[in-house]
């Protein structure tokens, strides 16, 4: 292939991707506004390639319910993937996720919720299953099987919301100021490797899992092929994705805490094992060798949160830069600084975690 | 003669970076010397590149590379900084009141970064040095892994004092990794652990304790810290293992 003309005048955007998490320890109520006026700040960390928002207690009403965000190509995926939701769940309420027209945002898929249980006796192919495990295997049903349909998030009384632009614009379709949560993320994505997709963007999730990524992982054929012995299809053609499934084998069906499934992610060098006492040394010599194909190579910063959670952790040589705060009975984990003074000036407490180290903030009840 | 000196106060508050380092490049040429910037926060590449005699005082976080390429400014910050500061810098310089991130002074080749609280990963690495002009960091907190990796020349003066994180280790793994020139000196000992491959502490001389008792008076006065606090520990250093101690690494010689 030939260069481009004038190829020499091409400029190359240096960045990378931008991250900011928020939790309100007591459940207070966090509106929209405060992620979205974070992740503008840290507008020159993406190319608007994607943005995207995670939101926990933002469907009180329906908190009972597994909420899939769905996300549509066309008519005919929508069809298909109705068929499917009411052929494995029962359906309590459905709508269209609320959008505006905006310029920053030109020709976006069509976006639906749809609040479900789990049958009490299922007849399907998936009966025998546990209810979560019941859940992950409609999502992969549909993201493997119905073209241009795909599953935004699946969890109870939280949601995703993303897509292909900055995150301000992406904030301003969904109307994100309209909501109120008492844990938000946020990402700002600049793509090196993969496409930049609706799918693509951050958040990625599972259930109540969702995780925001700063990084690539370089070990994302091994971490797939893993979760692909699980069960766990990868769909969405970004590194990423995998972090979101792992969380939910080695938390929720291997029953780790999450600071060993983070020690899984960035384990301790051998030479630091070396040094440890016999049964920690014992403890990280047997989770390295039994979740190998599990560790995360490359360089990440990630915000990884549930219901009751938010957790911060780097690689386990800080590739990537994140930055913890504290006010009050709120916690800021941020790749900048000033996205969290913008939000909140003054500030108790501001720390740079160690690398591999995470941060995990629990709510209080 | 002392030129004159003229000032100007600037608000950042939600100004584009690329603006408001434009606005600051015209104040310069139409003579003003000496900036107060108030409500900065985030804005990136403050000072880059300048020359000359021109004094920053900054209120706000500014954003990443501040005053990277500089040659010769003056800034001062009262807040905490973010990454890349001091990048690639030539003479001039940085204080930070409060902490910095990560990849401070990379590859600085002059001038002086002085910050008094703890650093993020990477600082000063690729730090180089030629005949007089040797580039200077003095961190009053503690380090993150890898500072002064591949260091060349220079020095980095580490003194874990003024630290938010009491149960670190004074500096992170890998320190003076791959390192072939300047000094790090480090305040009180350092874990043996902590050193990079190779490295192993040595105890400072008279000729480096008159470096170091300069450096920190400067330190002082800039930081507004008692000097004879600072000096009233031992010092240890960490210099390369050999002249070349790489040398064989690829081509056996």
């Amino acid at each position: 292939m030939k260069a481009p003309d004038r190829y020499y005048d091409f400029e190359k955007d240096i960045s990378g991707c931008g991250i900011f998490g928020v939790i309100h320890k007591k459940r207070g109520l966090i509106s929209g506004e405060m992620p979205i006026a974070a992740m503008t700040c840290m507008h020159d960390r993406g190319n608007g390639l994607g943005g995207g928002f995670a939101a926990y207690g933002i469907y009180p009403d329906h908190a009972d319910k597994y909420c899939f965000h769905m996300m549509y190509d066309d008519k005919k995926a929508i069809e298909n993937s109705e068929h499917v939701l009411r052929k494995y769940f029962d359906l309590h309420f459905l709508e269209p996720i609320p959008t505006r027209k905006t310029l920053a945002i030109p020709n976006p898929p069509m976006f639906n919720r749809y609040f479900v249980t789990v049958p009490e006796k299922p007849v399907n192919e998936f009966s025998e299953l546990a209810e979560e495990d019941y859940i992950v295997s409609v999502v992969m049903k549909i993201n493997t099987t119905i073209p241009g349909a795909f599953v935004v998030s699946s969890g109870k009384n939280m949601g995703a919301f993303k897509g292909v632009g900055f995150p301000e614009d992406i904030a301003e379709f969904f109307r994100l100021e309209e909501y109120k949560a008492y844990i938000w993320t946020g990402h700002n994505r600049f793509p090196t490797n993969t496409p930049g997709w609706w799918g693509g963007a951050h958040p990625f999730t599972i259930l109540n899992w969702s995780i925001v990524h700063n990084g690539e992982i370089s070990s994302y054929g091994i971490n797939r092929r893993y979760l692909c012995e699980n069960d766990y299809l990868c769909t969405m053609m970004t590194d990423t994705e995998v972090v979101a499934y792992e969380l939910d084998m080695l938390i929720r069906k291997h029953g780790l805490s999450w600071e060993m499934a983070a020690k899984c992610f960035a384990p301790p060098f051998w030479d630091e094992i070396e040094r440890m006492s016999p049964e920690d040394k014992e403890l990280y010599t047997t989770l390295r060798a039994t979740y190998g194909p599990g560790m995360l190579n490359g360089p990440f910063a990630i915000l990884v949160a549930d219901n009751n959670r938010l957790m911060g952790l780097n690689d386990r040589i800080k590739l990537r830069p994140l930055l913890v705060a504290e006010k009050d009975d709120m916690i800021f984990m941020s790749s900048e600084e000033s996205a969290v003074r913008e939000v909140c000036p003054e500030l108790d407490k501001v720390w740079m975690p160690k690398a591999g180290e995470p941060v995990i903030i629990d709510l209080e009840d | 003669m002392v030129a004159k000196r003229k000032k100007r106060t600037l608000t950042a508050g939600h100004t584009y970076y690329k603006q408001f380092n434009e606005e600051i490049r015209e104040l310069i040429k139409e003579g003003v010397t000496d900036f107060t910037i108030n409500e900065c926060n985030g804005q990136r590449y403050i000072g880059i590149a300048m020359e000359g005699d021109i004094r920053f005082h900054i209120n706000g976080v500014p954003g990443q590379d501040l005053g990277a390429f500089m040659r010769g400014p003056y800034i001062h910050i009262n807040n905490n900084a973010q990454d890349g500061v001091g990048n690639t810098m030539d003479d001039g310089r940085i204080v930070i009141e409060g902490i910095a991130g990560d990849v401070i002074g990379y590859a600085m080749r002059g001038g002086d970064i002085f910050i008094k609280g703890d650093v993020g990963y990477r600082v000063g690495i690729h730090m180089k040095a030629y005949l007089d002009h040797q580039p200077k960091i003095v961190v009053g907190g503690k380090a993150g892994d890898f500072l002064g990796e591949y260091m060349a020349g220079g020095i980095i003066l580490l003194l874990g004092m003024f630290s938010g994180k009491p149960d670190s280790p004074v500096a992170g793994r890998n320190l003076g990794t791959g390192m072939h020139g300047g000094v790090i000196y480090v305040r009180g000992e350092v874990p043996k652990d902590q050193l990079g491959p190779g490295l192993h502490t040595q105890p400072v001389d008279s000729g480096d304790l008159k470096v170091i008792k300069e450096l920190v008076n400067d330190y002082a006065k800039e930081l507004k810290l008692d000097s004879k606090d600072i000096l009233s520990d031992n010092f240890v250093k960490i210099r390369p293992f050999s002249h070349r101690p790489y040398g064989n690494l690829y081509v056996a010689c």
